[in-house]
């Protein structure tokens, strides 16, 4: 039950830090209509998270002593899970709370993640566990959409002015390294897994690669950039607990209302 | 009351239907939650009511107003302890929108969704799907943005009469 509760959370918080990420975009978007495809974006993407956090919550509230995890309040709700962690409780990757930098590094982040979402959810929906079955059949819908959008402006960007093809090359240099992390099961997965319940990341990474190098060979990006990164700086721990600095001032402006007034409505 | 009109009354489920049929979606009020074809099941047992419901898209902020309003729909004909359950699987697709509630968005501006999909897979630059403009009827129109004022909305633009227009899109 623990690992269901961790892996769960692993999920919810993916989907949070990037809709969050996402959601900083807001009214500063290059043109209307891709402010308010990225706002959109990040609504489906913390639509996941509550989806994936009331189950979370109900996991710990029906199996007490389970989960590791302490709270003032109760019973856990989505919100306490989502205000009431502190960066070493969560357990996203560490792709998803890199700083967005400019349009390239926003969308190459977006585009690297929903091109493992994809793959992921797609295994979910024959996983063990009915409830996290439904939520990777309800969120695929929208994660083909964030991926053909990502997808497209990977390839605009890369094939566009050499301004454009610059920056994707640095985005891609500030955001490789968090990828191979994607791939590594953590100890909840690999024990999951064998009960049929979390995703064979093996085969989603033979996905995701294919996915990649082909959006990469269609935007005029070299594939041996790829292909020539030295293993050693893929960077590691998020499903963890252990973060890149960027994490704490994530939740520090997402929390503190809560903090600071528990339970305000608004 | 204790939340029953009486333990052995039976509503009909076609009555309440009606009354759902009057919940209006609060971001396309021309569309009730029956014409959204979001409301999955409704059952009632020993006079208690449940109906469950199913989102259209995971973030739709819509749907705590959605919930509360059914709530307020029941309670009004007497059903004070309405369960409202959310259900994820099926997923909900446009395909069971009613074709009242395709005739009421195109009266209402909105492009209503095709009746088949054809864009719901990730590959890249498909052709564009062939949408009518609601005002003047021309299929001459160019997709602005795949993203609307809405998630379940896409932004067109008529290259004949030149009006913008939302699609109501396939999912």
């Amino acid at each position: 039950m623990r690992e269901l509760i961790n892996y769960t959370l692993h999920l919810a918080d993916n989907s949070l830090i990037l809709g969050h990420r996402n959601s900083e975009w807001c009214g500063h978007g290059p043109i209307l209509e891709q402010d308010i495809a990225l706002t959109n974006i990040a609504l489906d993407l913390i639509g996941q998270a509550r989806y994936l956090y009331q189950y979370a919550a109900r996991l710990i509230n029906e199996n007490p002593g389970a989960s590791d995890l302490i709270f003032d309040a109760s019973p856990v709700t989505e919100d306490t899970l989502a205000y009431f962690r502190d960066t070493r409780q969560f357990r996203n990757c560490l792709l998803v709370e890199q700083p967005n930098g400019d349009w390239a590094q926003t969308l190459l982040k977006q585009f690297l993640f929903s091109a493992y979402q994809y793959p992921l959810y797609t295994a979910l929906q024959k996983s063990a566990d009915k409830e996290l079955c439904a939520i990777a059949e309800k969120a695929i819908k929208e994660v083909s959409y964030h991926l053909r959008w990502s997808g497209e402006w990977i390839i605009r960007m890369g094939d566009g002015t050499s301004e454009s093809h610059k920056r994707l090359m640095h985005a891609f240099d500030e955001l490789w390294m968090y990828t191979g992390e994607l791939f590594i099961p953590s100890e909840e997965e690999k024990l999951l897994l064998n009960n049929g319940i979390s995703a064979n990341l093996v085969s989603v990474k033979e996905s995701w690669m294919a996915r990649v190098e082909q959006v990469f060979v269609d935007a005029n990006l070299p594939l041996a950039h790829i292909r020539d990164q030295k293993p050693t700086i893929f960077q590691k721990g998020g499903k963890e607990g252990r973060h890149s600095e960027s994490l704490g001032y994530i939740l520090a402006e997402m929390q503190f209302v809560q903090r600071a007034y528990p339970g305000n409505e608004w | 009351m204790n939340g029953k009109i009486m333990p052995e009354l039976k509503i009909d489920t076609k009555t309440i239907e009606g009354w759902l049929a009057e919940v209006m979606d609060p971001e396309v009020p021309v569309l009730s939650v029956m014409d959204l074809g979001i409301v999955r099941e409704i059952r009632q047992e020993n006079g208690n009511l449940e109906i469950i419901i199913t989102p259209t898209y995971s973030g739709c902020p819509a749907m705590d107003v959605i919930t509360a309003q059914i709530r307020l729909a029941v309670a009004g004909r007497g059903f004070k302890d309405v369960k409202v359950t959310q259900s994820l699987q099926p997923a909900w697709t446009t395909d069971w929108m009613s074709e009242a509630g395709k005739q009421k968005l195109k009266d209402y501006g909105i492009a209503p969704p095709l009746p088949k999909q054809t864009v719901c897979h990730p590959d890249l630059f498909q052709m564009e799907e062939a949408i009518q403009c609601p005002h003047c009827g021309s299929w001459h129109t160019k997709r602005l943005s795949e993203f609307g004022s809405t998630a379940c909305k896409a932004l067109y633009q008529c290259q004949d009469c030149q009006e913008p227009f939302d699609y109501f899109k396939c999912h």
